[in-house]
């Protein structure tokens, strides 16, 4: 059965051609487009049954709360995760907060370590450095070999005194999948949990928590067909018990006295506040959306695209591609010699063709590059090779504008 | 306002072979400004004379796209020989252009970036050399 973006395209309105005919949208890696099915979810809750949740005993607000608790089911059963250990946060960026704050300020202490990688997004970075830093906890890197991939040859000795290993599943630039499985098992053996950063994989490839044995997974909705501004944090249920919450406010309580309060079982002890019942609803149209399409199906499209738009942009003289040259996702990160990032992608749109332009969130990955910022054009279940030719088009006549010999 | 007005070959030419790129050996004063947006640098120098505070010698390094490094090179000719009052205006008449995108006299070549200010995102990328020479005039004029 061949893949038929040209039939799911149909259902993204902001992908319809123009007068000026078609636009090619490869910034999937940064958010991706909505379709019809997670927009009308959306709208029908604000139309309909717009309500808090929680404790309204008035028949929309009951609506609302079924619908916001079904998301939360639903979206667990996509990640084969214990649906208590699911917890509604913004984005991957708070999720991970979420963990660095919650679990590190009460089990970090001078003379741990805290292990990451050298490709990791600012997100799964910063949070750390800055517990690190309240903590007197150490940050350890496990460097990429030369195509980009983990090199896990001293994983014994770095995983030595290190607590957390907060990892990228997928890359965001090099197109790379980490070989997650087996720094888990061996994190697991010294002792230390495991957070999969799972912002890019998540929406790109099955992902199965009980099977990755992870202790918590991070990733957000807006790259994965639903709206901006609801993410996820998975953790095991018995870890997320012990912790102490993040946010204080309304819905996580239990009592409240005047000397302290009891918190609320989890999830709810981590969701302070009025959560985005909107937005977990349009989370919850997206995974029936993507299920739909299918995630093993949607997996190997990306990466025959990915391979497709790799060794294409490879062939053009003066243009090099990040990353390794066998398996990868739909995310090519490259540059034109001679022409910084901002000027390619100036171009590119100017020829109907939207990528993005810069450090993409990875300063330290992209000095271990050596290249200041990248070029980058990611796919998604709407793109087909004809994007791929559209692509490459535009980067010949970069070429030609800016006279790149070859 | 299409992409030939943005890539003029002026434009272009400057950003390919830029005029007093590089660093003095006695500067009066260095200054590193940053678009963190886009990680573009840029690494001014002047050298100053003693009394006419006139700007005798400036170069500039770092690295960021065409248009910045076409600006850059074209606002070092441009001010080259100026006093520091003068300099001050020609900055000032390139932030105005930038603005209202009205091309301004007396900028030399830099008035061809005029269209630049129809591309708001890369308005910054032009900006750069500009707003780095003014922090490192109003810097020696407290001296
Ligand atoms: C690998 C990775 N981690 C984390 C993030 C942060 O996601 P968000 O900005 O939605 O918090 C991104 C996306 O930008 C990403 O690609």
């Amino acid at each position: 059965m061949t893949f038929s973006a040209k039939r799911w395209r149909e259902d993204f309105p902001i992908l319809r051609p123009s007068a000026k005919g078609r636009w090619v949208y490869l910034d999937s890696a940064a958010t991706t487009q909505k379709p019809e099915a997670v927009l009308r979810a959306v709208d029908d809750y604000y139309r309909r049954y717009n309500a808090n949740v929680h404790r309204g005993v008035y028949r929309i607000a009951a609506e609302a709360t079924e619908r916001y608790e079904e998301a939360r089911q639903r979206v667990a059963r996509f990640i084969g995760g214990d649906p208590r250990g699911l917890i509604f946060t913004r984005n991957t960026s708070e999720a991970i907060n979420l963990v660095a704050y919650a679990w590190g300020l009460d089990n970090l202490k001078e003379g741990d370590a805290i292990l990451v990688t050298a490709a990791e997004h600012h997100s799964n970075l910063v949070p750390w450095q800055l517990v690190a830093k309240r903590t007197g906890a150490r940050l350890r890197v496990i460097p990429l070999d030369e195509e980009g991939h983990l090199d896990l040859s001293q994983l014994p000795e770095l995983l030595e005194g290190v607590k957390m290993v907060a990892l990228g599943h997928a890359s965001n630039v090099l197109g790379t999948v980490n070989p997650v499985e087996e720094v888990i098992r061996a994190a697991h053996e010294k002792g230390a949990l495991v957070l999969l950063d799972a912002a890019q994989s998540v929406p790109r490839m099955p992902v199965d928590v009980k099977a990755l044995d992870c202790d918590f997974l991070a990733f957000s909705g807006h790259k994965m067909l639903a709206p901006m501004g609801i993410g996820v944090l998975w953790g095991k249920p018995e870890i997320l018990e012990k912790m102490a919450p993040f946010l204080g406010g309304g819905e996580m309580i239990g009592r409240v006295e005047w000397e302290g309060s009891t918190w609320r079982e989890i999830p709810w002890k981590f969701e302070a506040g009025t959560p985005n019942v909107g937005g977990a609803i349009g989370l919850l149209a997206a995974v029936d959306y993507l299920e739909k399409v299918g995630m093993a199906a949607i997996a190997r499209r990306e990466e025959e695209l990915g391979q497709l738009m790799a060794r294409r942009l490879r062939e053009l003289p003066g243009v090099v591609v990040y990353g390794p040259r066998g398996q990868r996702t739909g995310i090519v990160a490259f540059n034109v010699e001679g022409v910084h990032p901002h000027d390619v992608s100036q171009i590119l749109d100017e020829e109907g063709v939207a990528i993005r332009a810069g450090h993409h969130c990875c300063q330290p990955l992209h000095r271990l590059l050596q290249a200041g910022s990248s070029c980058r054009a990611s796919v998604y279940l709407y793109n087909d090779e004809e994007d791929v030719d559209r692509l490459v088009a535009a980067v010949q006549k970069v070429r030609e504008v800016f006279r790149v010999p070859g | 306002m299409s992409l030939d007005d943005l890539y003029q070959e002026l434009i272009l030419e400057h950003a390919r072979y830029p005029h007093h790129r590089g660093t003095l050996a006695d500067p009066t004063v260095t200054l590193d400004a940053q678009n963190p947006t886009c990680g573009d640098e840029i690494h001014l120098q002047l050298k100053l004379s003693g009394d006419e505070r006139k700007i005798e010698d400036i170069a500039f390094s770092g690295h960021g796209c065409s248009i910045s490094q076409a600006s850059a090179s074209m606002m070092t000719d441009l001010v080259l020989g100026l006093s520091v009052k003068e300099a001050l205006e020609k900055v000032q008449a390139f932030q105005d252009m930038m603005r209202t995108g009205e091309p301004r006299e007396g900028l030399g070549d830099a008035v061809a970036l005029a269209g630049v200010s129809r591309f708001p995102v890369r308005i910054k990328c032009a900006l750069l050399a500009w707003m780095a020479l003014k922090e490192a005039l109003e810097e020696t004029g407290a001296m």
